[in-house]
């Protein structure tokens, strides 16, 4: 039985072939083997969403996953959402309305958040706030109290909604 | 932390992962793994072998068939919450699946793996004990059901053996009588609750019977409140509370006597809950 394993995926567009060990979790792989620091390692046991990123279209904690178990998937980290432009307009909101501080948490909160302005842009819908707060209730800040994150993800879903009509 | 080492293996088919079980005693079964893995990163378990179950076919489907709503194994949360079959036939389950986790959480948690796990504070459990469920596992001498009430047997104690795997739970659908309630409390949203409620009844003129009220954060397993559920079927709330007959221990998030007191607080909001809804 292996401890070591062979994967192929594609990371960010990219497709990758690795040999890792059968322990590695996702996000440790695509700091460590990758390079990509963005996703952020905070608890390691999946509390604190330092680590989201996406796997297949949907948000997954990176540390609750393994990198054996993701051959063959498709993964996009905060670096591939950032240069595609796809989070360009969360990003400047954030910055915009001081919606980070030290930062260590804002690659896993702009990736949880563009899921919800997704779901919510697929159903035409603004979500609340309460939703907003509901939606990253797994993402910790310990910065900035949160409201300013609130806001920040609340005027992007307007202004994408505004846009849109 | 980072787990310990260990072996991995992708089971193709379930007579598969049952001989790998076999082979390996002290190996464990991947399914959605937001608990194991957070239980291996913490070195709290440390495993040779992990038995990957997610590329089975044939276990991640939800069912409305001959009464009862039949969930697969590896149905993920995000499937269950979506489901508009749940949402018609299983209601319970969706009142509980937006308090399960968070959004990243549910998109890989299945609805087997916390049966299979029996956390004695997690929701589904006790959905399964109120709604009066069974779970079907597959295990070396083949398949067997197992009724709700003979399945949890401790702390993370089921009655599976140790090679079996669940491939299924399944409850009895919801008919036009059928009225039911949830309701926890936890400090953050999606966190393990301090005490959860899940309960089910049955519509009787302008009151209740049949109530089932399945406790959970307050034992080592979810726990029935067989007085409180005469009183209340009685339409006797505030009788219902006294005769509460739970013991919680004192754990992290709060103690004995405050759970037993939030424990009451949840029982009048879903006695509401049960008796507000009309077909």
């Amino acid at each position: 039985m292996s401890m070591d394993i062979d994967i192929t995926l594609t990371v960010n567009g990219e497709r990758v072939t690795e040999r890792v060990e059968a322990r590695k979790t996702l996000v440790d792989f695509v700091r460590d083997d990758l390079g990509l620091t963005g996703s952020h390692v905070g608890c390691e046991h999946g509390v604190c969403g330092a680590c989201t990123m996406r796997v297949d279209g949907v948000i997954v904690r990176g540390c609750l996953m393994l990198a054996a178990q993701c051959d063959g998937a498709t993964v996009e980290t905060i670096e591939g959402l950032s240069d595609s432009g796809e989070v360009a307009d969360l990003q400047a909101a954030f910055e915009q309305r001081n919606a980070l501080q030290c930062g260590y948490c804002t690659p896993g909160m702009l990736t949880a958040a563009q899921e919800l302005l997704q779901q919510a842009q697929a159903r035409n819908a603004v979500p609340s706030r309460d939703e907003i707060r509901e939606h990253i209730s797994g993402n910790y800040c310990r910065c900035t109290g949160y409201h300013a994150i609130v806001d920040a993800v609340e005027s992007v879903a307007k202004a994408r909604a505004g846009a849109k009509s | 932390m980072k787990p310990a080492p260990f072996a991995y293996k992708k089971a193709r088919s379930l007579d598969e992962a049952i001989a790998l079980l076999g082979e390996n005693p002290d190996a464990r079964l991947l399914a959605g793994g937001q608990s194991l893995m957070a239980t291996l990163n913490m070195r709290l378990s440390a495993p040779s072998l992990l038995i990957d179950i997610n590329g089975i076919g044939g276990l991640g489907g939800i069912a409305h068939k001959s009464g009862a709503v039949e969930i697969g194994a590896l149905a993920r949360h995000t499937d269950a919450e979506r489901s508009a079959t749940i949402a018609q036939h299983a209601p319970l389950i969706a009142r509980a699946m937006p308090f399960i986790g968070h959004p990243a959480i549910r998109n890989r948690g299945t609805l087997g793996g916390s049966i299979a796990f029996a956390d004695p504070a997690a929701e589904l459990p006790a959905c399964l004990l109120a709604l009066d469920g069974e779970v079907d596992a597959q295990g070396p001498k083949g398949k067997r059901t197992i009724k709700a009430g003979d399945y949890f047997k401790g702390l993370y104690e089921t009655a599976l053996g140790p090679q079996e795997i669940l491939t299924a739970i399944r409850l009895p659908a919801a008919s036009a009588d059928t009225r039911v309630g949830f309701a926890e409390l936890a400090r953050r949203h999606g966190d393990y609750a301090i005490v959860g409620l899940a309960a089910s009844a049955r519509a009787d003129g302008k009151g209740l019977k049949d109530v089932r009220l399945a406790y959970f954060g307050v034992g080592n397993t979810p726990l029935r409140a067989a007085g409180s559920e005469a009183a209340l079927a009685r339409g006797d709330i505030d009788g219902a509370v006294a005769a509460l007959d739970l013991d919680p221990h004192d754990d992290i998030q709060a103690t004995g006597a405050v759970k037993k007191h939030l424990a009451g607080v949840l029982l009048r909001r879903v006695a509401a809950q049960l008796m507000e809804q009309r077909p």
